[in-house]
């Protein structure tokens, strides 16, 4: 128990030291930080519900988008705008996982694929209102809170990112802590045994995929306001592969995997794509199965199988 | 009135022809799925192989279109098995996550060596010419290509149906994916049904990709960019249903013609809703019987 309380604070404090350790990079890392929510997000589906889907890009997306408008038409106060984007994306995650809940495994990815499918094709034909396959442009964001204008440096775009990071990995701790979040794990693990002691598995689900399409609603949301744009790649299939990827990479449903993975993964797209960005497709085809056949768990199992090693040796 | 009539019965023809192309692509997916509960999305590979392979031996070495298909289906069927035995053999029994990445990570594979290999673009098929004009089939004139792949479907459909329903090896098919600890005890090689089905499903998505390459064009995206119509076909028939496959793939290619030629304006968003409302009313396609 205290180890997690231990290494809770140490994410907080990597969000703190990042711009004092490295402030050449705040471009980098407001763009990690945004990965990581979303990941931290698809975590509460893949790794706690133990549902796979490859629909998550549909949500942050839409929250880009919801963000977007919202700060062209209606006001371009940023903390609106996140809650403008988080409500797009969960009433999106209603209807679709009234649907998509229904179905398990490949019925499952399929249509969570077909959900990214509609919304992209959606956002491409309505042109007035998206900017269509140009993305949406001409976003003005105004300062944060009235006070902190967003400046050359990305200084007050990381520091917004990354407080609205832990806000969010707070909600996500409180929400896996709970007892809520013990009985995802056990829908995870044995969903008919859940359903015989009486668990009302079907809501359970529903208020998590929710709660996942908000969180991932208010990702897509900063990524907007932080860009000052929306592409419409933000709504394809291979951006909800590559945070699927991340997630895994850092390892599903073990808490830090979302905060181990996306760095991992910026980074090596940033070297490998700089060296060849034509073979990038092969290097995490590579990563994927060495992934599979060689690490099952990802990066948070191998730290925790060398931790448990270095105290072994201690003893 | 007439009119209406010839557009309506052209429209179901070109449906039919597409539909029958999603069902070769699609057929193999299902007999894996129902079999050895693999998830394997990266299916659309195999396809993509064929078309490239048939495509090269035509322009590169001059084989004939019929002999091209051939090779194209024999050799990836051959791959198929080999990838059965080596890799996904050991994904079996892993949780369906793992699958998932696995079969991702081929896919990525895949897009990069067809991107180094052929490049971006589309590679065209040159159809043979007695395969390019058109021809009479009592209910109009239609391609001749259209024509054969409709016609190859069927007979395709039927020896699957017969290699089954009729055939000693299809028996312990069907043994195998009702209970496989029982088809097991009663003497069935099961690893080898495997290793064959998987083979035959990977050069039936091979005979697709080729024989459909006019129609679904060979390019590096093709695994990703189809994989929601293979999916599609698998899901709404239900895992395993075979028959149901072929039903499913030609109403979804009639369906999204119809769409396409009379609502244009809303693209794919209509056929995916209308897929997404008949799994809300039957979540597990028209076979409840297997999970999978």
């Amino acid at each position: 128990m205290t180890s997690t309380r231990v290494l809770d604070s140490l994410v907080i404090a990597g969000l703190v030291l990042f711009p004092i350790l490295a402030p050449g990079y705040l471009d980098l890392g407001t763009r990690v930080v945004i990965l990581v929510l979303c990941a931290m997000s698809l975590d509460l589906l893949v790794g706690y519900c133990g549902l796979v889907t490859l629909g998550h890009a549909a949500f942050f997306g839409v929250g880009a988008y919801a963000a977007g408008i919202f700060a062209l038409r209606a006001s371009a106060e940023p903390v609106f705008g996140l809650l403008a984007g988080g409500a797009a994306a969960a009433v999106l995650g209603i209807v679709s996982g009234a649907v998509l809940l229904r179905s398990r495994r490949l019925t499952l990815i399929m249509l969570s694929l077909a959900t990214v499918l509609i919304m992209q094709e959606m956002a491409n034909r309505l042109g007035w209102l998206t900017g269509g396959a140009d993305g949406l442009q001409g976003i003005v964001m105004a300062p944060v809170a009235g006070q902190f204008a967003f400046d050359l440096f990305g200084r007050v775009s990381y520091v917004y990112a990354a407080v609205v990071l832990a806000l969010g990995f707070l909600a996500f701790r409180s929400l896996v802590d709970s007892d809520f979040g013990k009985s995802l794990v056990g829908i995870r693990e044995n969903e008919a045994r859940m359903r015989a002691i009486g668990t009302p598995v079907d809501a359970r689900l529903r208020t998590a995929f929710v709660a996942a399409a908000a969180m991932a609603g208010v990702a897509g949301a900063l990524q907007a306001q932080v860009a000052e744009f929306v592409a419409l790649n933000a709504l394809s299939v291979e951006f909800s592969s590559e945070i699927l990827i991340m997630l895994i990479l850092g390892g599903a449903g073990r808490r830090y995997g979302a905060f181990l993975g996306a760095p991992v993964y910026v980074v090596m797209q940033d070297y490998l794509a700089r060296e060849d960005p034509a073979n990038w497709y092969l290097w995490i085809g590579l990563l994927l199965l060495a992934i599979v056949f060689l690490a099952p768990g990802g990066l948070t199992a191998w730290v925790s199988m060398l931790a448990q090693r270095v105290k072994g040796k201690r003893r | 009135m007439f009119e209406l009539v010839d557009l309506l019965v052209s429209l179901t023809f070109y449906g039919t022809a597409y539909g029958m192309v999603l069902y070769l692509l699609a057929v193999g997916l299902s007999v894996t799925l129902g079999l050895m509960r693999f998830v394997n999305l990266a299916h659309g590979v195999f396809a993509m192989t064929g078309g490239y392979l048939t495509v090269t031996a035509m322009s590169r070495f001059g084989v004939p279109f019929l002999a091209a298909v051939l090779a194209a289906v024999i050799v990836v069927g051959a791959l198929g098995m080999l990838l059965e035995r080596t890799l996904c053999r050991r994904l079996y029994a892993a949780p369906i996550l793992e699958q998932v990445l696995f079969s991702i990570g081929l896919i990525f594979v895949s897009i990069a060596i067809a991107r180094y290999v052929f490049g971006p673009l589309a590679q065209p098929i040159t159809l043979p010419g007695w395969l390019t004009g058109r021809i009479n089939v009592g209910i109009g004139v239609f391609p001749t290509y259209r024509v054969f792949l409709v016609g190859i479907g069927a007979i395709l459909a039927l020896a699957i149906w017969a290699g089954i329903e009729r055939t000693r090896f299809g028996a312990s098919v069907r043994a195998a994916v009702d209970n496989r600890r029982m088809a097991e005890s009663v003497g069935i090689n099961v690893n080898l049904v495997f290793t064959v089905c998987f083979g035959l499903g990977t050069a039936l998505a091979a005979l697709g990709g080729s024989l459909g390459a006019d129609l679904l064009p060979i390019y590096p995206g093709y695994p990703n960019d189809y994989l929601v119509y293979f999916l599609i076909v698998v899901a709404v028939a239900g895992i395993g249903n075979i028959r149901g496959a072929l039903a499913v793939a030609l109403a979804f290619g009639i369906a999204d013609t119809m769409i396409r030629y009379f609502l244009p304006g809303f693209g794919r968003v209509l056929i995916f809703l209308l897929v997404m409302a008949v799994l809300f009313r039957n979540p597990h396609g028209f076979a409840p019987k297997i999970h999978a």
